[in-house]
């Protein structure tokens, strides 16, 4: 019983939208109502305007609920960042907060994460375990994000709420730890930093493999990385990590493209227009609302949605059985 | 190639010359395009018989091979673990007849045309000790799911004794390529007469030149992808910008 509604929930997404707004995905090879596609940029921008995240971490998910195959939710979600990023980049290239020396380094690893992670999702995609890669992925970043930003806002709520949201790291000049050990040196005077280039590469490459498995920018993970582990100025992260996204992001869209035509561009388009038009909203509403609320909101959000992924992992499926969809059959 | 195949099936659809034909049978059409807004469409198969007789039809997508996969549970997790290959499935199969095609045809002749489930001939790639009755079984199932096999005889009426016709329905899922609609006479449980119609199921339009592109000039689709993403973003910052 609870199988057979759970297949039909993944048919039409649990809302019954009028037919005439189907629209068909070239490349996925779907059929899907173009206003829950809209609906679901929408919502997903609206979120990232409210909490100012990216948003690619839910947008994949949010997207295989509705029964868009995975493959072709990350790997379109990596198109769609190039656009976000884009956009979010213009303004601090205008106020020139970037650290091109530092986001190049990062790139080059990034492009090595990145086009390894494509091979490997090539070959798990080949040996049918790809799926379950990507939700298990999803449920450790999730779960560890969802937990982290959960147990931050509840000590925040619970402690002085007078007290600023998350005080500025104040960056220390002269604290070694073994990462000042490592070898291949470099001074990165945008950022008054003297590091190995090791660890921006290392960085870029972890959040590249992440890219092309996850279709998530990474932002969440780099930003704090830039921050903590590296010590760069908190003014030049964002837009460093935006100018790494985009460029790791284009290398993914390309190669996703070319290894597995898993990017479908109709559907980056309306995903994108839609989290434009939320992303304006969820902009204005955050102005208006509690921060540390907000973010365990957020947080709740996360939760439910790796609860989701943790439930469709071990509940017995309705079907044991799947047909490897034609035109995905290579 | 689908030029190709489009002429060819408007040739070979063209209803025979002789009059004599105990069966005549013709499509509607013999072109169905998937344009970007298709949802799914009708053929109408019509004929005549020179008399009495049941009339069985066999709708046959290209043969593909399908590959049905089975999920266990490894360390509480469902994962995809064993595989079977139907190297020749039809892509799509629908039967339509006067009466239960096994009440008027011996078995032996549904095994030879093919028609019903039981009937049908898949040959199966499958790694040994893998049992592949039950992923047969699957896919039959599966593909009735998705509405690509037909999960019940569609009737065809008659209008008077000599006139048939039936509607055959192409979901909006219908896989692409040159189908053969297959109409057989049947009388004291022996096909009389037999006619193939063929059938081009074909992607036209936006749609198609799409998804021709991404698998054929994947290189330049990619960066065409890239490229619109980027001024994508530009263009939306500007907008705001002003805005």
């Amino acid at each position: 019983m609870r199988g057979a509604s759970r297949s039909l929930r993944g048919r039409c997404g649990g809302v019954t939208l009028p037919r005439k707004m189907q629209i068909y995905l070239p490349v996925a090879e779907l059929s899907v109502n173009a206003l829950l596609i809209l609906g679901l940029g929408g919502l997903v921008g609206f979120v990232s305007g409210l909490f100012g995240v990216g948003g690619g971490f839910l947008m994949a998910p949010l997207l295989m609920f509705i029964g868009v195959p995975a493959v072709i939710a990350v790997g379109t979600e990596a198109s769609q960042i190039v656009a976000a990023s884009v956009l979010g980049v213009i303004a601090h290239w205008r106020r020139g907060n970037i650290d091109y020396k530092m986001g190049l380094i990062l790139v080059a690893g990034g492009i090595a994460g990145s086009t390894l992670g494509v091979l490997a999702f090539r070959a798990l995609r080949g040996m049918g375990q790809i799926d379950v890669v990507i939700s298990l992925s999803y449920v450790v970043f999730l779960g560890g994000i969802g937990a982290l930003t959960l147990i931050e806002s509840v000590q925040l709520l619970r402690g002085t709420s007078q007290a600023p949201a998350a005080a500025p790291p104040r960056r220390k000049l002269h604290r070694h730890l073994w990462i000042h050990g490592l070898p291949l040196k470099m001074r990165f005077r945008r950022s008054k930093l003297y590091i190995s280039a090791m660890l921006p590469a290392g960085l870029g490459f972890f959040v590249g493999i992440m890219m092309a498995i996850m279709g998530v920018g990474g932002g969440f993970l780099l930003v704090p990385a830039l921050i903590y582990l590296l010590g760069m100025p908190s003014a030049l992260v964002v837009g460093t990590a935006l100018f790494q996204i985009i460029l790791v992001a284009a290398n993914t869209t390309l190669l996703q493209a070319m290894a597995n035509q898993t990017v479908d561009v109709v559907l980056a388009l309306m995903l994108l227009f839609g989290s434009i038009i939320g992303a304006q909203f969820g902009a204005r509403a955050g102005a208006q609302l509690h921060g540390e609320r907000l973010r365990g909101l957020l947080a709740l959000m996360v939760l439910a949605v790796c609860g989701k992924l943790v439930w469709d992992l071990v509940a017995p499926p309705a079907d044991p059985f799947t047909l490897v969809a034609g035109g995905l059959l290579e | 190639m689908m030029r190709l195949l489009v002429l060819l099936a408007l040739f070979l659809g063209a209803p025979p010359a002789a009059a004599q034909s105990p069966l005549v049978a013709d499509l509607s059409k013999h072109l169905v395009a998937i344009t970007t807004g298709f949802t799914g469409t009708d053929v109408l198969l019509f004929g005549a018989v020179d008399g009495p007789g049941d009339v069985v039809v066999v709708v046959r997508g290209p043969p593909r091979a399908e590959k049905v996969r089975r999920k266990e549970r490894v360390a509480g997790i469902w994962m995809n673990r064993t595989s079977v290959i139907f190297t020749d499935a039809p892509s799509f199969y629908r039967l339509a007849a006067t009466k239960p095609p096994e009440a008027v045809l011996p078995p032996a002749l549904l095994d030879r045309h093919q028609i019903g489930f039981e009937h049908l001939d898949l040959a199966v790639e499958a790694d040994p000790g893998e049992n592949p009755a039950a992923f047969r079984d699957a896919l039959l199932r599966l593909k009735q799911r998705r509405n690509l096999y037909g999960d019940k005889v569609a009737p065809v009426s008659f209008l008077g004794n000599r006139l048939f016709r039936t509607e055959m329905y192409f979901p909006a899922n219908v896989p692409v390529g040159a189908y053969s609609v297959e109409v057989y006479l049947v009388r004291d449980g022996e096909v009389v007469s037999a006619q193939i119609t063929p059938l081009v199921i074909s992607k036209i339009g936006v749609g198609a030149e799409v998804y021709d592109f991404a698998h054929q000039r994947a290189p330049l689709y990619g960066i065409i992808a890239v490229v619109l993403a980027m001024s994508a973003g530009w263009l939306a910052a500007t907008a705001f910008k002003k805005g």
